[in-house]
């Protein structure tokens, strides 16, 4: 029984690793975005493009890194077109966003057609397990080199915000747009930039779907990572190292499935999958009205209002 | 939300106003459905077919013949009842962005409420009713919890009908692999099948199923509610403004639950319709986005409930005509999906020239809202 306990718990540590870099990246940009006082709930549309685009590059080239420079550019672009639509007057950002998502997943599947069947270069992982001596425990440590490029632009991310003339102009951009024009700054501007990065980095959160886990280009490829990243920045209170935290434990509860299943529990382990959103609406639900939250939130952000 | 969106309460209007909002309302998105032909049309060009060809094959394969249409409106059924159920709340001011999840629960809990009436032989039409009333109930509670958490708890409907959609799509999933699963599904998880005699039929005369004449019913009705009635401008009044609505001592809190349990019933009733006339079995074949390309449709229909149905007429027939272009123009089926993307993002960036054209504003000096 603590044999199965210690397989369950290192298929989990595994599996949370391998599925929550994804979410990492798509949860940084939408951190960014929203800091800035928008909204991108398209991130799906360049999550799953960045994905194609990265397979297809990855086949071409023989070089799956060139890919996922590739999945950042596509993403770049996506993100830029939001961040236009939305400065433009009496626009919704919500809808404009659901409207790319469409967009990006139809020419996504569109040019990805051809590239379900071949096969193309992966990214290498990284072991780090092998001094441990057991087959799982190092099965579960090979990490992906974008995890640790996840972590690096989260405390990055974090310490621009506090501590650069940059990280102080997005964070009062999100705050008050008002003070930020009266400090000359271009808020209409700030945003775009916000968004367009916002929207590179869920691009490359994609390229890590296709070209390492679950590792081959399809159209079921994403499960809703992109629109679930705007749950998982609220749940993580727009901070970019929390936001690490909030993504491996969205990812380790998607990995309860696959990990009892190696133990033979095959059921029940949906609510796991769900626990996330529950908690993250509970979270809302307590935080709704105390103001130490709000003073968390983005001022501007039309959905903490 | 802010009022544009939201509808504009009929003041007093001149007739000639009226006639300008409305030629506007129908110029804009005229021009935004050309500009997005050509961009496609661009796009077609770049990877070397000919638009001609493509828009000919969509007219075909979605309006040409008598059997095309049928085909569009029969998958525009599910799209106008998801319509309806972003345009209501929005007309109350609010984004609810979960019919997805409530057509699914619906959907699951009409399938799973119709395997005892199958197996207790209930006749079929006890058996729909009973099937549709606990799919709306569902959906309305499901919806209605967005719209109670916003007014009595302050959360924002948006996000937490997002997290319900996906808490919606766990617990069918949960079932449907586990207590109530049909052991013969071997690949798909399913609920048992009601069977062909529970099947919804057609309305007689045409293949449609009953769900695009629910559909259509529940957009007359709905239009009627609310722009002919005391709720209807209650309702619109909030929307506009919450604090003078409170002020004029509206019932706000019951007014934004409603709505909200209306859009949810019609989420539900789509999820009803797609387990009796379609799949006759809850599955992940219900999780098809119809939620959100209903958001969509609400938003190009400007929020009005009978413009939604034909603009979810005109979805149902280009999803329609994918099959015949992937046919005849050995394109892949996403072709109609990017076509689509882009109506949708022309669409609304169009709504930014709404008040901006000189020639549909009124005179200065005039009435205006």
């Amino acid at each position: 029984m603590d044999n199965s306990i210690f397989i369950v718990l290192i298929a989990m540590l595994g599996g949370a690793i391998r599925v929550s870099t994804p979410f990492m990246f798509v949860a940084l940009g939408e951190c960014l975005t929203e800091k800035s006082g928008r909204i991108n709930l398209g991130l799906e549309g360049n999550l799953v493009l960045g994905a194609m685009v990265a397979y297809a590059i990855s086949f071409h080239t023989g070089n799956p890194w060139i890919g996922v420079l590739a999945a950042g550019g596509s993403g770049l672009i996506l993100g830029a077109l939001h961040g236009y639509i939305c400065k433009l007057p009496k626009v919704n950002d919500i809808a404009v966003g659901i409207a790319i998502m469409s967009f990006g997943t139809g020419v996504a599947f569109f040019f990805g057609k051809p590239y379900i069947q071949p096969s193309a270069p992966r990214l290498n992982s990284i072991p780090l397990g092998d001094w441990t001596g057991n087959a799982s425990l190092a099965q579960a440590l090979q990490v992906n080199p974008l995890f640790f490029v996840g972590i690096l632009l989260a405390v990055l991310m974090s310490w621009a915000f506090a501590n650069t003339r940059w990280g102080l102009i997005v964070r009062m951009t999100g705050d008050s747009a008002a003070s930020a024009r009266a400090m000359g700054v271009s808020v209409d501007l700030v945003r775009f930039i916000a968004t367009t990065i916002g929207g590179m980095l869920a691009g490359i959160g994609g390229s890590f779907l296709s070209l390492y886990y679950p590792g081959s280009w399809n159209q079921g490829l994403s499960s809703g990572q992109g629109l679930m990243a705007v749950a998982l920045v609220i749940f993580a209170r727009w901070d970019p190292i929390r936001c690490i935290w909030a993504a491996l434990l969205f990812g380790a509860a998607g990995a309860i499935g696959p990990s009892l299943q190696s133990v033979g529990i095959t059921q029940g382990y949906y609510f796991f999958n769900a626990a996330p959103y529950i908690l993250t609406l509970f979270i809302m639900i307590a935080s709704a009205r105390s103001k130490g939250a709000a003073r968390e939130a983005p001022g501007e952000l039309s959905i903490t209002k | 939300m802010s009022a544009e969106t939201a509808g504009s309460i009929p003041s007093t209007h001149t007739p000639n106003v009226r006639m300008l909002k409305f030629a506007e309302a129908l110029f804009v998105p005229l021009v935004a459905l050309l500009v997005s032909a050509v961009l496609f049309s661009l796009f077609l060009l770049i990877i070397g077919k000919s638009p001609v060809d493509f828009f000919s094959l969509v007219w075909t394969g979605g309006f040409g013949s008598s059997f095309s249409i049928q085909q569009s409106l029969q998958r525009s059924a599910p799209l106008i009842l998801a319509g309806l159920a972003f345009a209501i709340p929005a007309r109350i001011g609010l984004t609810i962005i979960g019919a997805e999840g409530a057509l699914v629960l619906g959907g699951f809990a009409a399938a799973a409420i119709a395997i005892p009436l199958v197996t207790f032989g209930i006749p079929a039409p006890l058996t729909w009713l009973l099937m549709a009333l606990i799919a709306m109930v569902t959906g309305g509670v499901w919806i209605g919890l967005a719209g109670w958490l916003r007014h009595y708890r302050g959360v924002n409907e948006t996000i937490s009908s997002l997290l319900l959609s996906y808490i919606a799509i766990a617990i069918m999933n949960f079932f449907v692999e586990g207590a109530l699963r049909d052991p013969a599904s071997a690949n798909k998880p399913s609920t048992m099948p009601i069977g062909d005699a529970y099947r919804i039929g057609s309305i007689p005369g045409t293949d449609v199923h009953w769900g695009f004449a629910a559909g259509i019913v529940l957009a007359i009705a709905l239009y009627i509610l609310m722009s002919r009635t005391t709720f209807g401008f209650a309702a619109r009044m909030t929307g506009g403004n919450v604090r003078a609505a409170q002020a004029q001592g509206l019932p706000v809190g019951l007014l934004i639950v409603s709505c909200c349990v209306i859009a949810g019933c019609c989420a539900g009733l789509a999820g009803f319709f797609e387990v009796a006339a379609i799949h006759g079995q809850a599955n992940a074949s219900l999780v098809a986005g119809y939620g959100f390309t209903g958001i969509l449709i609400a938003f190009l229909a400007r929020h009005n409930p009978l413009a939604v149905v034909p603009v979810a007429i005109l979805f149902g027939a280009i999803a329609a005509a994918g099959g015949l272009v992937q046919r005849r123009m050995g394109m892949p089926d996403a072709t109609v999906l990017v076509l689509q993307g882009i109506i949708f993002v022309v669409l609304l960036t169009s709504d930014t020239l709404y008040g901006r054209l000189k020639f549909f504003q009124p005179p200065v000096g005039g009435d205006r809202t």
